[in-house]
């Protein structure tokens, strides 16, 4: 009994067990799914691609720390999520990108995009889209350079990228095997198919993300690219041009800007691939990915209206 | 069907099981030297206590009387001498009367108990009401209500509740194992008096030994169907497993019996049968003792006010020092203050951990992940409930149906954020009470109003 008078046992509300899982693990996760996509931009762009991801991130993590210590709010690092927004926005950027724009989109995608809403969870648009975007408008000509493929065996004279060339009917100079592996003309991370499936697979595996967003979004613009041209071809240059595998995996994705529910996915991908072709087909921009995201993103809460679950046994007054 | 499974994913977590004492035939425990009865173990109106300091009882004399309809008798669970009746502090929160009995250590019967006589459902009903019985699987409520079916053409299942998908319990598994001839002979006399259509055992497949029984004692019965079913938590969650097992949906505010089944726990149906042949009432459980801190883990049957000190004393004490100590499983049990409080009626498990498993990790933002939402057995909408209830949005909690919540914790089970979607939600079923009453729902333009602020998001 003495010892019982010591005892202070902790009392919470139920449930007193969790999966383990936290949102730390889980941007570790995308960050993991990612390393294939970035290694073989590094690879195919060489060491400059990979100086502009860490200029990406630094000055990510950085913009966030200052952030939070400027208006007092509890430093939120450790989560990682300021990590994966700079990755990403690195990823979606041209190697030959002057490191003082690609600070700036990053401050940009933190700052502006993230924080001032409230932080984490709290932005309406992807940080990252939203960045690429603003820095598309702003910096036209360092965004819209072609970077070129620095690997001895590619014709180096095949700079254009490949969606410039389809804009005018043609096929691009491509086999379909170097739009596989990514030897071509574009954003540092999004030009390599065959390692962004590969974090694709990583993430459905870890049930990071589920199938819905990206097949819907890779699949539409495929069939659509398909009936409107007739080339089986054509379609697929389309789907392995441009930014549509690193935006439909990674981007289409974000758990914060995007429908909770599984119908709401479905709505999220088939709506992202219509204005994605759209775009590309009939607006001054070659690509339209990331326009195609980002006016999504807008329209998630309706979506996300739309789509809720009925709950069981719901009687309607 | 098949497109909502595709797209709607499944409904429910898959939580460890650590079923460790599923093997354990329960032991039964010597009498303690004093036990604590509350009058409050079960839904309803407290019951009243009979007896005063000094009387002497026998296990099973009536002690305190069912204090309504909706209430249930308590008997003594120990003989010896009622010590006194005083308040003491539940673990809601709440105080009560229990009466306290110092155990001669003799355990004996008292001499007034006889086995009912039952040939009509008014007869089981009131031997049912008698008996002190409340839903065992941890609800408690009390099961005379239960049976109270008035009229025998609404029933058409009898559906028992054997799925125990909560982990570590396996009191109920035990109740399969050790008790089946009193659950066959239990079925027989409520099929008869019940007359339901078909009796349906809802187990959760991680119980292969209680299948396997259940399957062979009920082989040669047609209208006996063991429903084995996906461990899959929340299976246990009584709309949840009638939706599994029968396919019928308990709409908002209607009782199960509405749709014509008559739900009860396994060791429920056991226990009243126990009752019907013996005419002993509710005196003593099977209780798992496990989790982390405990020394020795089993089934112990235990009487009913046992404190839990003297239970893990029972069970070689703890193997370290416990920082956490539970009512029931890990995801709906109560944490207990202290080790004075006794076993109740619809006690089915004790544990206690230590610090490692008592840790609760810090909550960060929602990610809007929707695992909650794909999670949800009753699909419910947490992040949409969240933003209703920090607005203080009665019509958005309405619209989003937090009443509908049963708290199971699935949803926070698999949160990165760690969010307290079940505090929340039980805050947010005193918001919207609060704002039904301001808002009866007769009120018809206030309906379209609200429909239009819930629809603001």
């Amino acid at each position: 009994m003495e010892q019982n008078q010591e005892r202070k046992f902790i009392v919470s509300a139920s449930p007193h067990v969790r999966c383990g899982r936290t949102t730390r693990g889980i941007m570790g996760d995308v960050i993991i799914a990612l390393i294939p996509a970035l290694a073989a931009g590094c690879f195919i762009f060489g060491p400059r691609a990979l100086a502009v991801v860490a200029a990406c991130i630094s000055s990510a993590v950085l913009a966030e720390i200052i952030f939070n210590v400027i208006c007092k709010r509890p430093h939120t690092i450790d989560d990682l999520s300021a990590v994966v927004t700079g990755l990403l926005l690195g990823m979606n950027l041209p190697a030959s990108i002057p490191v003082w724009q690609a600070v700036i989109g990053s401050v940009f995608a933190i700052v502006a995009v993230k924080c001032l809403f409230g932080g984490l969870g709290k932005n309406f648009a992807n940080p990252a889209i939203t960045a690429r975007i603003m820095m598309l408008l702003s910096f036209p000509s360092a965004m819209g350079a072609a970077a070129k493929v620095q690997i001895a065996s590619v014709d180096a004279t095949a700079s254009a990228t490949p969606l410039s060339i389809m804009a005018s009917g043609e096929l691009p100079s491509q086999s379909l095997l170097d739009m596989l592996l990514g030897l071509r003309s574009g954003a540092l991370g999004e030009t390599c198919v065959a390692a962004l499936l590969l974090g694709f697979i990583y993430l459905l595996i870890r049930r990071v993300i589920t199938w819905h967003t990206p097949v819907m979004f890779i699949g539409g613009v495929f069939l659509m690219s398909w009936l409107m041209s007739g080339s089986l071809e054509l379609a697929l240059c389309q789907v392995m041009a441009g930014g549509v595998f690193i935006g439909a995996i990674f981007m289409a994705t974000d758990y914060v800007t995007t429908p909770t529910t599984a119908w709401g996915k479905v709505i999220f991908g088939l709506g992202c691939a219509v204005l994605t072709v759209v775009i590309r087909k009939w607006s001054a921009y070659p690509e339209g990915v990331s326009f195609s995201i980002l006016l999504m993103n807008i329209l998630t809460p309706y979506i996300e209206k739309a789509t809720i679950k009925t709950p069981l046994g719901e009687v309607r007054a | 069907m098949s497109l909502s499974k595709v797209f709607g994913g499944m409904t429910g977590v898959h939580v460890p099981h650590r079923k460790n004492t599923a093997e354990m035939p329960a032991v039964r425990m010597p009498a303690p030297d004093t036990v604590v009865i509350p009058t409050v173990m079960h839904i309803g109106a407290p019951a009243k206590p009979i007896v005063k300091a000094g009387d002497k009882v026998g296990v099973g004399q009536l002690i305190a009387e069912a204090g309504g309809y909706i209430s249930a008798p308590i008997h003594a669970t120990v003989s010896g001498t009622v010590k006194k009746v005083e308040d003491i502090v539940l673990s809601n929160g709440r105080s009560a009367p229990a009466i306290y009995i110092a155990s001669d250590g003799e355990m004996r019967p008292y001499e007034g108990l006889e086995a009912p006589n039952i040939s009509s459902l008014d007869e089981l009903v009131a031997a049912a009401k008698a008996s002190g019985i409340v839903g065992l699987g941890g609800a408690g409520f009390p099961t005379a209500v239960k049976l109270d079916v008035k009229d025998t053409a609404r029933v058409d299942y009898l559906l028992i509740n054997a799925a125990e998908c909560e982990p570590y319990i396996t009191s109920d598994t035990r109740t399969m194992l050790d008790k089946l001839d009193y659950i066959e002979r239990g079925i027989a006399l409520l099929k008869g008096l019940l007359k339901p259509k078909q009796v349906i055992f809802g187990v959760e497949k991680n119980k292969p030994a209680a299948i396997k029984a259940l399957k062979q004692r009920f082989s040669g019965q047609s209208d006996v169907k063991i429903c084995v079913l996906p461990s899959m938590y929340p299976q246990g969650g009584e709309k949840v497993l009638i939706h599994n097992s029968t396919g019928r949906t308990v709409p908002e505010g209607k009782l199960p019996l509405d749709v014509g089944v008559v739900i009860l726990n396994v060791t429920t149906l056991a226990e009243l049968e126990h009752y019907f042949e013996t005419g002993m009432p509710l005196v003593e459980k099977t209780v798992t003792v496990d989790g982390s801190a405990v020394a020795d883990p089993k089934n112990v049957i235990v009487p009913i006010g046992t404190t839990l000190e003297d239970l893990f004393n029972f069970c070689g004490g703890f193997a370290c020092e416990p920082r956490k100590v539970l009512y029931g499983g890990p995801m709906m049990g109560t944490a207990v203050p202290n080790l004075e409080v006794p076993v109740l009626k619809n006690t089915n498990a004790v544990l206690a951990f230590d610090d490692y498993d008592a840790e609760t990790p810090a909550e960060t933002p929602c990610l809007r992940c929707g695992r909650c939402v794909d999670k949800c057995p009753m699909r419910l909408n947490p992040p949409a409930i969240a933003k209703a209830f920090s607005q203080n949005d009665g019509a958005a909690l309405y619209k989003y149906r937090v009443n509908l919540c049963m708290e199971c914790g699935a949803c926070v089970y698999v949160c990165p954020a760690h969010q307290p979607i079940v505090q929340r939600h039980k805050l947010a079923k005193t918001m919207l009470r609060a704002w039904q009453t301001a808002n009866p729902p007769a009120d018809k333009p206030k309906d379209g109003q609200a429909k239009k602020k819930g629809g603001d998001r």
